[in-house]
């Protein structure tokens, strides 16, 4: 049973690339996008948070298909990226990582923001009179504080991306090899006869990998909080 | 010499205060509710005035009809909160090297020692602020805003949140530090006989207006 083919372990070192690069590079916008809600007033604010949580409402496959028209080889922005900078989404890995980083965002998003905001303002104050300027404020002080959040974020956005399937499949298709994950194997093998054992051997290897992730964020929480309350 | 002369709306409140005050401790005295924080608050650049000027010396911290704004971080005063606000991820000696690092200051083991021995927090430096009385807690936010080097320090009821037993710790320690530290002191009590114990002149508020200014014979009667 547990003889994983050479395409399984393709499509399971793929899916771990793809939500690892999408987590990785989706963290740093998601907390600045956290910081902007948490903390600013500007104009046009409720558009910009709808903007953020409306992969979570929209059908995969819309969010796919818009991704394809906008970041296709003739989209508006895949081709001009194509052109200028030599980066293609279109049906390779990389086009899988921005489709999962678009639709885990908003589930990396909130738990950064609300950490963001229930750190104490009167703590950033205090920095500020100490001479910190407000980007080493925000380095020093409520990035540190609002670390289990940041953590809760990640795990939550790489199970998310993990698992991601719709959006995925209609942006990138499913090319064994370079846009193949574990959800888009699964779904091609349960569709071909005699695939159901290496189904199973891929269901639990992504339960594994969900387990070992919230696992993992269970114990970086728990350090974090530790380093917070001081004790 | 801190001189100041502003006004700030504030929802239903109106605070409009002028005074400058040559005195190494400046005591700002009055009820709750009286604008004493506002007023440091705006001193400290966290609250901009709506008109008004704030100055030290020779500097203009806030000037608003030429739209002078030096922001908190950039006006070397330090502020003692009443609810001392350490930051609890970081053990007390972070704490104290906090200002020094924001300010690129060099490290300087001498005056360090000199704050720490000061304020009795030698022992506390691999504590974290979870671990620490409200005494010492305050002490230590003392000795963070000391080592800043500012050139003002503002003291906002820094007993306020202490019982009667602290504060009779913390008092000595603060008539240390207007002896000998050397930096001219805001302090705001609403506590007649702190301010007879520390203040060298007092600014009286009420109602967000000062109502008197001169020596402590001008703090009501005991």
């Amino acid at each position: 049973m547990f003889d994983i083919s050479p395409t399984e372990w393709t499509a399971i070192q793929l899916s771990l690339r793809v939500a690892t690069v999408a987590t990785l590079v989706a963290t740093p916008i998601g907390i600045g996008v956290a910081w902007l809600l948490a903390r600013r007033d500007f104009w046009g604010k409720p558009a910009v948070d709808a903007l953020v949580y409306l992969p979570l409402v929209l059908p995969p496959v819309v969010t796919g298909y818009l991704l394809l028209l906008t970041f296709g080889r003739r989209g508006l922005v895949g081709a001009w990226l194509a052109d200028h900078l030599g980066i293609v989404f279109a049906f390779r890995w990389t086009g899988a990582a921005l489709a999962c980083g678009i639709m885990s965002f908003p589930l990396l998003v909130r738990p950064i923001r609300l950490s963001i905001e229930a750190v104490d303002r009167r703590l950033e104050q205090a920095a500020s009179t100490l001479g910190a300027a407000p980007w080493r404020v925000f380095l020093t002080i409520t990035l540190p504080l609002a670390l289990p959040g940041v953590l809760a974020g990640m795990v939550l956005g790489f199970a998310k991306a993990i698992g991601e399937f719709g959006a995925t499949i209609t942006f990138v298709s499913n090319i064994p090899g370079e846009t193949q994950t574990i959800s888009s194997a699964i779904y091609s093998l349960i569709q071909t006869p005699d695939g159901d054992s290496a189904a199973l051997r891929l269901v639990v290897v992504s339960i594994v990998i969900a387990l070992a992730a919230l696992i993992a964020s269970e114990w970086f929480a728990r350090r974090a909080l530790q380093r917070l309350h001081g004790n | 010499m801190l001189r100041v002369d502003v006004s700030k709306q504030l929802g239903e409140f109106s605070l409009q205060a002028s005074f400058a005050s040559e005195g190494r401790v400046t005591g700002l005295f009055g009820a709750s509710g009286a604008g004493k924080t506002s007023l440091i608050n705006i001193i400290a650049g966290l609250l901009r005035p709506d008109r008004g000027t704030i100055a030290i010396d020779a500097e203009t911290l806030d000037h608003t009809a030429e739209r002078v704004h030096v922001p908190a971080h950039r006006r070397r005063i330090g502020y003692v909160f009443q609810d001392a606000r350490l930051f609890p991820h970081l053990d007390v000696g972070a704490n104290l090297d906090y200002g020094r690092r924001m300010n690129r200051l060099a490290d300087d083991a001498a005056a360090r020692a000199r704050v720490t021995d000061l304020l009795d927090i030698g022992s506390l430096l691999n504590r974290r602020p979870g671990q620490l009385s409200g005494g010492e807690r305050q002490r230590v936010a003392l000795g963070r805003a000391l080592l800043t080097q500012p050139r003002l320090l503002l003291l906002d009821e820094p007993l306020g949140s202490l019982d009667e037993e602290r504060k009779v710790e913390i008092l000595p320690y603060l008539v240390r530090l207007r002896d000998e530290a050397g930096v001219p002191m805001v302090y705001v009590s609403h506590d007649a006989g702190e301010m007879r114990q520390l203040a060298t002149q007092i600014v009286m508020l009420r109602r967000g207006r000062v109502i008197a200014f001169g020596g402590i014979e001008v703090l009501p009667a005991a």
